[in-house]
């Protein structure tokens, strides 16, 4: 029986919860600090996997292989150009969608994770089509034994994973930050406090999108092979949110407990898989579903500020304590009451 | 070129059905539902799983054994709609959700529905019959299968139903005033949660309904219902959120347009055609072509 | 006898407390106006009564027997009729089935009241299936009152049934207030139209930064010179 605390094991185990960290970091910019609905990650995921490939991949030789370019660049560029590249997109996508209400924005990121997911799927001069593109080099690699390289790519993901956080953490502490959550709270008294509503989201927007980019070439360079399907809804979007919403959005370190929670909960359950009676098998990837949903619904109901809720907010909102003192000279002056 | 039309228009009335039931609940509660695609699939497998006895009714594929299959789907999506409303919806509505909870909580509820009819079923693909079913030549070259003309009739009748239902029952006219502003139903006194529930039952019933005959259409696949999920939608915002009569006539422009793209583009692109009429739509009149301006 | 009652209500929304406990009182067969400034607190009154906003401290009392807090639904199974300041009409139904709504709780076929409702408002007679979405804003607030009367309530709460509608409007709403009134309906009504409030009502309230400041008839508070030179103008 395969021991759970085997060190290969554990390492693969927290090497895509770093990843996974990733995104709903960036899914907490989005929508745990600034209030944008996206449930389009799988774009940005598939994004920024396919554009680390392409910028990495050495040139295409078989026939039956193609994508544009293949090259050759180093892992710190692909990294970069997934980043930027999310970013570009989200600029595209956020000038027609983020004025649109919360909801109309969701289906349009769904529309538009899908939308790209097909063009992946039909354009095979773009990434191969449905044979995806395999062989993804990975960084450091002739440093070690193959059987040993994982310890240092988590080693990767972790440095990756806590620049992010400490980025994103200042950028919540700044006035820039504060003025996100302005939004998030309230949009129309935050506009009526002079801030361009717009430009603050889209910079929340673009910023969250480079993240997810980022997360997307960290899974490529790990997983080596990627297709269409590696970014269906499922894991591509929903996945994420449930991570988000188990481990408390609007919390950094919620988004990160929630990574390491749902994870945990799917591989625990992997590992009783592998350690059943067979003819559960087929049907029991599909009960581990079943039960990630009943999970994200389990917790809007009992708990909807997830593990960790939302963090105390330690400053003040825009505008909202001198209009709320004049409205209420008996009130009780200080910080916002929670959501 | 025509045959495509025709086409898009028996596609676009499965899509009608579907939508029709998601913009009356959406007009009713008020957040995107993103179950309604799975309640279209656990129609179509519950009506697999009634399905008994082979025969034919005339030239249809199936025989009467299907019909019973039909009510007993029907009633079965219906009561689960409502099921669901009360597990999940109304509790969050009492605690004052906000939209975008109910949302997600919608997504975790098809994400559910979903994997259980892959546990129950499998993943593999069904058919209600076995066979191919050849086309009749109808006027101006146009080729339909007696099932899709099925299709087309059933939905047609269904949607008179459903119009008589709104415009000339009670029950109906308090949906639409509940759609129309729900402080003022209960203001009025009308018991609002009842009325949810209604709604729910028939939306569910609706989307069962469609759900079968997509079905009919073509095949089972436990991933049928949440495919159509983009085109239902495009449908119900582009007709307007809320107005039934939007919703057919936002399908049937779905419905065509998706099939005429075929001309020019690749079939896989089919629900992207349907995401830019959507996305259109949102930008030039985002209340959708029956909307009211708020 | 006292059909309504409300003792040291104290109410507002999430923290902020709006009233600081304001009693008001309505006869049976009485006009009842509440007015003052803005922000006074006269709207949030009115929906403390009818039970859309929890009370936090204070009575209601409806003939006599207590029923704070109670559900707009139930207010309406007693014979107590809200309308609403704004979005009063259900606009994609026709003026009937906005009448049919008024009277869904009914036990009985509504046909009759129907008829009875539509001899008070002939204007709504004449066009029954048109849409209440293209009414103009007087028409609207007719209809809202109608609706309201499908049940035959014995009272009846106003908010601001004048606002934002022409002064031709004004007195014709407040003459058919004045007629609902005169079929034994009591009505309790919030206005920013003082003067026409006054004018109308038998007694009358002001209330300031939600506390009661004056009360009276509706002609001493019309002549009372406070009154007269804070909410009148001229």
């Amino acid at each position: 029986m395969e021991s759970l605390l085997n060190p290969s094991y554990i390492a693969s185990f927290l090497i895509l919860v770093g990843i996974y960290a990733v995104f709903s970091l960036g899914l907490n910019v989005h929508w745990g600090y600034t209030g944008i609905f996206n449930f389009g990650v799988a774009g940005f995921f598939a994004v920024g996997a396919y554009t680390t490939a392409i910028l990495t991949k050495e040139p295409s030789t078989g026939q039956y292989v193609e994508y544009i370019g293949g090259f050759g660049l180093p892992y710190v560029v692909g990294l970069l150009g997934a980043g930027a590249a999310c970013g570009i997109l989200a600029l595209i996508i956020g000038i027609p969608t983020l004025s649109l209400r919360e909801d109309y924005l969701a289906i349009a990121t769904i529309g538009v994770a899908e939308t790209l997911r097909r063009v992946f799927i039909n354009e095979r001069w773009l990434a191969n089509g449905t044979r995806g593109m395999i062989g993804i080099p990975q960084p450091l690699h002739g440093l070690v034994d193959p059987s040993d390289y994982k310890y240092i790519y988590l080693v990767i993901v972790m440095i990756i994973l806590v620049i992010v956080y400490v980025a994103i953490e200042r950028g919540i502490r700044s006035p820039w930050g504060r003025v996100l959550r302005a939004i998030r709270e309230d949009e129309m008294t935050a506009a009526a406090s002079g801030k361009s509503v717009f430009a603050f989201k889209m910079q929340a927007f673009v910023l969250g999108a480079v993240i997810m980019g980022i997360g997307g070439a960290m899974y490529g360079h790990y997983v080596k092979a990627i297709t269409p399907d590696t970014f269906a809804p499922f894991f591509g979007t929903f996945f994420i949110w449930v991570m988000l919403v188990v481990g408390g959005s609007g919390n950094s370190k919620g988004a990160v407990l929630g990574a390491f929670v749902v994870w945990g909960i799917w591989t625990g359950t992997d590992w009783i898989i592998n350690h059943s009676p067979g003819g559960l098998e087929t049907r029991i990837f599909y009960i581990r579903n079943l039960l990630i949903g009943l999970l994200i619904v389990g917790v809007l109901l009992v708990r909807p500020k997830g593990i960790l809720g939302e963090e105390k907010r330690v400053s003040l909102y825009v505008g909202k304590e001198s209009e709320k003192e004049s409205a209420a000279p008996t009130g009780p002056p200080g910080a916002a009451g929670s959501d | 070129m025509i045959q495509l039309v025709v086409i898009g228009m028996i596609v676009g009335s499965v899509i009608a059905l579907g939508a029709i039931g998601l913009t009356l609940v959406y007009g009713v509660v008020k957040f995107a539902n993103f179950g309604h695609g799975d309640l279209m699939t656990s129609g179509a497998y519950i009506a697999f799983f009634a399905l008994f006895g082979g025969g034919h009714i005339g030239p249809l594929s199936f025989g009467y054994g299907m019909i019973l299959a039909i009510l007993v789907a029907v009633i079965a999506v219906a009561v689960l709609a409502v099921a669901i409303d009360w597990l999940v919806y109304r509790p969050l509505r009492k605690r004052k959700a906000g939209l975008v909870i109910l949302a997600i909580s919608s997504l975790g509820m098809a994400m559910v529905v979903r994997s259980l009819v892959y546990i129950i079923w499998g993943p593999d693909q069904r058919f209600y019959v076995l066979g191919i079913q050849r086309a009749r030549e109808l006027p101006f070259g146009i080729m339909l299968k007696p099932d899709q003309m099925f299709i087309g009739g059933t939905a047609l009748v269904v949607m008179v139903f459903v119009y008589l239902l709104l415009y000339r029952t009670r029950l109906g006219k308090a949906m639409r005033a509940t759609s129309d502003n729900v402080e003022l139903a209960r203001i009025s006194g009308i018991d609002t949660e009842r009325i949810i529930s209604w709604t729910w039952a028939i939306g569910g019933a609706l989307a069962g309904l469609s759900g079968i005959l997509l079905g009919i259409q073509s095949h089972l696949m436990p991933e049928m219902g949440f495919i159509l999920l983009l085109p239902l939608f495009a449908a119900a915002i582009l007709g307007g959120v809320g107005s039934p009569q939007g919703a057919l006539v936002g399908a049937m422009i779905v419905g065509i347009s998706q099939e005429v793209s075929t001309e020019w583009i690749s079939p896989g692109y089919k629900p992207a055609v349907a995401f830019m009429l959507l996305f259109a739509i949102l930008l030039v009149r985002p209340q959708g072509l029956f909307g009211a301006k708020t | 006898m006292t059909v309504l009652e409300a003792e040291g209500v104290v109410t507002g929304y999430g923290e902020v407390d709006i009233l600081h406990g304001v009693s008001v009182m309505v006869d049976h067969g009485e006009i009842v106006a509440v007015i003052g400034p803005n922000g006074a607190g006269k709207s949030t009154l009115m929906k403390a009564v009818f039970g859309l906003l929890k009370i936090k401290k204070g009575k209601i009392l409806l003939n006599g027997a207590e029923i704070t807090n109670l559900a707009p639904q139930h207010m309406v199974q007693k014979g107590v009729c809200y309308v609403p300041q704004s979005e009063n009409v259900f606009p994609s139904l026709t003026i009937q089935e906005n009448l049919e709504m008024g009277a869904f709780i009914r036990k009985d076929d509504h046909k009759k009241r129907l008829d009875e409702v539509y001899e008070m408002f002939p204007a709504l007679a004449e066009r029954p299936h048109l849409r209440a979405g293209k009414l103009s804003g007087g028409q609207r607030q007719m209809l809202a009152l109608a609706r309201a009367l499908m049940l035959d309530p014995h009272l009846l709460l106003l908010d601001e049934p004048t606002a934002s509608l022409s002064p031709l409007m004004v007195g014709d709403i407040l003459a058919k207030i004045r007629d609902i009134n005169r079929t034994g309906v009591a009505i309790l009504i919030v206005e920013q139209n003082a003067r026409e409030a006054l004018n109308l009502c038998h007694r009358g309230y002001v209330l300031v930064m939600g506390k009661n400041a004056l009360e009276g008839t509706g002609e001493s508070l019309l002549q009372s010179e406070d009154v007269g030179r804070l909410y009148l103008g001229g």
